[in-house]
């Protein structure tokens, strides 16, 4: 239940040895590389950015080749592939494959040459597609488009504006200078927006024709073609298809290359990993003969180490204790029920130095809250059987993921107690069945009480966990204050706030307001009343006069506490805050009873029971998914604004160790 | 009798029918604003899907609080065991007064939730690893929504009938 305590670990070894240090450290995966910013004579820093890009090059290269696979040849995978994690490899087999690793890469080269191929010869075949196109129009003409025309006479090609009829065409001729009766008019095509002609007349008069047609809007075609217009649709539409026939080939090619796949991802992490070392190589100081590793390690680890490198290799290894003004990485260590809730607390941000690790403290609560918002047994056996299924199949599934399954299976646990003192399986299903199928009366009886019965009584009791929450957060600031030897602010930011709280809350109890609300009048003794007076008159006073205290001036100073005071009211919202607990928990069961009640609309009989599950079916899943992010959020939010808001900061940062930095497969270390 | 005295349990029903129809206008209107956002982020990064869907439905929540509390004061007023109650017209007032906090509280914060969800969702969109922060955001404004989702459960089942 703490942050585990971090050292400096210095490491000055022999130049002969730096790869193989640099890999040990690497595979142990325990250190975060730190170096030590001191320019010292004679020490210089390697130059290996050139390396690193080309082996960052190699990687990503293996990448594309892999997203190409993925596309032609898909792998087939199953719902929750994202669980199962990365592959384990053995060492022996993963050194046979990074042996052949030019070989592979070739392949890779290959994969992405002929997608540039395919890429290729698709916007060749849309180009001919496009050709065939603006061909359609002239397919009826039975001579080649660029014909001239015979010995005496010339023909000539264009379109008109859309509806233009013969008459008009021959027409428009006469217009012109050439006014002859020569002309040979043929409309091939025509549509809306063009009429498509082929005009013959006498060598001699073509200029003349051609003048008079433009003055209508008469162009060429924009393409013409050397031969007749469907004979060369035919030659294109063979060579479209000769296209696509090679693109399956290559489609083909890359399908078969599908079986590198694996080998593929093996050599993207492998040069990955040699990227990420050569990055680390690139900062180490080094000498003619020696280079110093320096970086944070946790203290527990640093004897394994000292151990591994220490015993195999000339070398000092230099282990020093943090120096004030150093910021280290932070590491969080829990049992293993606890660890579950770390994702949580990493969400909000890790402790800072020398602050206190809250996830002990919070798992308890979490879980607690957390069922008591979704209070419903039935619900909660579910959560918790599906999560500790997903957990026994894919024990291999990432370590933030692993914890956040089994965080929802504490979850679920809860939830069946809560259900179980509330009396929610399915909400009230069990009376809606026996009342509806077979005329029966039962129902199974809270262990506790029925919240939609009595809300009054589980609001209170919801207030009453919030404030002891509340409390725990103060006592946790009160805690850390007293580590860090600030007795005067123990006292005053803590001491005197409980003290000032408790006097309020044993005023309030007699009173008539929490009589109304609990509907039980509590009294106490003469002495208690006057005790509570007293405590909250001291710690009031205590806090108009000593929360300012940083300031000099007394009149800043009592306006500073009456200020202090005045956060009574944050007081007062946290704690209504946690009506949440009783709202959401009622939403589960109401909503389920509707659900119920919806499926028992039907009646009894076969018909009945059909309708009844289908309804049961859906409307419980979605009121159980519906639920469980509410209760996920909302607990989350009551850790994170009213419990963190009383004493936690974090801003710590999380602790980056550097390892095999893979992204497909994990390799398994020889023991 | 005039027709006024008989007008108890349409004043009940109206209240019903307020909460339900309010608060779920505005989980209605939150959860498309949300929509709009998460539809972009996904065609950008369809692998964003998840995060994006729980963000849009976390103004859903209204739409589901005002369904509560119209379910229970129909089955206060015993509209869905058959049987409807007498109510005189305070009462039905009585209960639609109490349902007024959740349909209206819900109308108004479903719509600021649905769009700080949207802007939650741009945080999902930069920094995927930042959800649990985001999440918080559109969280703090359900706040309000259940504070009235509590007062109207407390004031319909403390109303006698």
């Amino acid at each position: 239940m703490a942050v585990l305590q971090m050292q400096r670990i210095s490491i000055c070894a022999l130049k002969k040895d730096r790869k193989a240090i640099l890999e040990k450290i690497q595979s142990m995966g325990i250190m975060e590389m730190s170096q030590v910013a001191e320019d010292e004579d004679g020490f210089e820093k390697m130059d290996t950015i050139s390396a690193r890009q080309s082996f960052e090059k190699k990687a990503s290269l293996s990448e594309s080749a892999l997203d190409i696979l993925d596309a032609y040849a898909p792998e087939k995978k199953s719902m929750f592939a994202s669980l199962e994690g990365k592959k384990l490899v053995e060492s022996d087999q993963f050194a046979k494959i990074t042996a052949k690793k030019e070989e592979i890469l070739e392949k890779a080269e290959r994969i992405v040459a002929c997608n540039k191929e395919i890429a290729e010869h698709k916007a060749e075949s849309a180009k001919l597609e496009n050709q065939i196109e603006a061909l359609v129009p002239w397919l009826s003409l039975d001579v080649p488009m660029n014909c001239k025309g015979t010995g005496k006479t010339a023909m000539l090609l264009g379109t008109m504006p859309g509806e233009t009829t013969l008459e008009s065409v021959y027409e428009q001729i006469q217009t012109g200078e050439a006014q002859t009766d020569a002309v040979d008019v043929e409309i091939i095509n025509s549509d809306q927006d063009a009429t498509y002609l082929a005009v013959l007349c006498l060598k001699a008069d073509a200029g003349a024709v051609e003048e008079a047609l433009r003055a209508a809007g008469f162009a060429k075609p924009s393409q013409t073609v050397h031969a007749v217009p469907a004979k060369e649709t035919a030659e294109l539409k063979t060579k479209i298809e000769q296209l696509n026939k090679k693109i399956e080939e290559i489609e083909e090619e890359i399908k078969g290359c599908a079986k590198f796949r694996e080998e593929l991802k093996v050599i993207g992490d492998y040069y990955r990993m040699r990227a990420k070392k050569y990055e680390i190589l690139g900062t180490l100081p080094q000498s003619q003969r020696t280079f110093v590793i320096s970086g944070y390690i946790p203290k527990k680890a640093a004897g394994a180490v000292e151990k591994a490198i220490g015993e195999h290799y000339d070398c000092v290894i230099d282990i020093d204790e943090l120096k004030e003004d150093e910021e280290p990485p932070t590491v969080l260590q829990n049992n293993a029920f606890s660890s579950s809730v770390e994702g949580v607390l990493e969400a909000y941000g890790l402790p800072h130095k020398g602050e206190f690790d809250p996830t002990t403290i919070m798992s308890f609560f979490y879980v607690f809250f957390f069922g008591m918002m979704l209070s419903d047994a039935a619900y909660g056996a579910i959560v918790a059987i599906a999560c500790f299924v997903v957990l026994k199949k894919y024990p291999r599934m990432s370590a933030s993921m692993h914890k956040s399954i089994k965080l929802f299976m504490f979850c679920g646990l809860s939830t069946i107690v809560w259900g179980i003192l509330f009396s929610g399986y399915f909400g009230d299903a069990v009376d809606v069945i026996g009342r509806t199928f077979f005329g029966v009366e039962v129902s199974v009886p809270p262990l506790w009480f029925a919240p939609l019965n009595d809300p009054m009584k589980l609001l209170i009791y919801s207030m009453a966990f919030g404030l002891v929450h509340l409390f725990v957060g103060l006592g946790i600031k009160g805690y850390m204050q007293i580590k860090d030897k600030q007795y005067l602010d123990f006292f005053c930011d803590v001491v005197l706030w409980f003290i000032f709280l408790i006097g309020l809350i044993m005023m309030l109890i007699p009173s008539d307001i929490f009589a109304s609300i609990a509907q039980v009048k509590i009294v106490f003794p003469p002495v208690l009343n006057t005790l509570a007076k007293a405590l909250s008159i001291i710690g009031a006073v205590g806090l108009l006069l000593m929360s300012g205290r940083s300031s000099k001036n007394p009149v800043l100073r009592l306006a500073l506490g009456a200020y202090d005071i005045y956060n009574i009211t944050g007081w007062l919202s946290d704690v209504l805050s946690y009506s949440r607990l009783l709202a959401l928990g009622l939403a589960t069961g109401v909503i389920a009873s509707v659900v119920n009640q919806m499926g028992s609309m039907l009646g009894g009989g076969i018909v009945g029971a059909i309708g009844f599950a289908i309804i049961f079916v859906i409307g419980h899943a979605m009121n159980l998914s519906i639920n469980l992010l509410g209760a996920y959020v909302h607990t989350n939010r009551l850790q994170f604004v009213e419990f963190f808001g009383k004493f936690y900061e974090g801003g710590g940062r999380p602790f980056e160790p550097f390892e095999t930095d893979t992204k497909y497969v994990d390799i398994k270390e020889e023991r | 009798m005039s027709i006024w005295d008989n007008l108890g349990l349409v004043y009940a029903l109206l209240g019903a029918a307020a909460a339900v129809f309010l608060a779920g206008a505005g989980s209605a209107l939150g959860v498309g604003i949300a929509g709009q956002a998460a539809s972009g982020v996904v065609t950008e990064d369809p692998s964003k899907f998840a995060k994006v869907l729980v963000m849009q439905l976390l103004p859903g929540t209204q739409g589901i609080y005002g369904l509560l509390v119209g379910f229970i004061t129909l089955s206060k007023i015993g509209l869905l065991g058959g049987g409807a109650a007498e109510l005189t017209p305070q009462t039905g007032l009585l209960i639609l007064a109490a349902c007024l906090p959740v349909g209206i509280v819900g109308l108004i914060s479903g719509k600021s939730q649905g769009q700080c969800s949207a802007a939650a969702i741009g945080i999902i969109a930069k920094k995927p690893d930042q959800f649990g922060k985001a999440m918080l955001f559109p969280a703090m404004v359900e706040t309000y929504a259940i504070l009235s989702l509590l007062i109207s459960i407390l004031a319909v089942t403390a109303i006698q009938v």
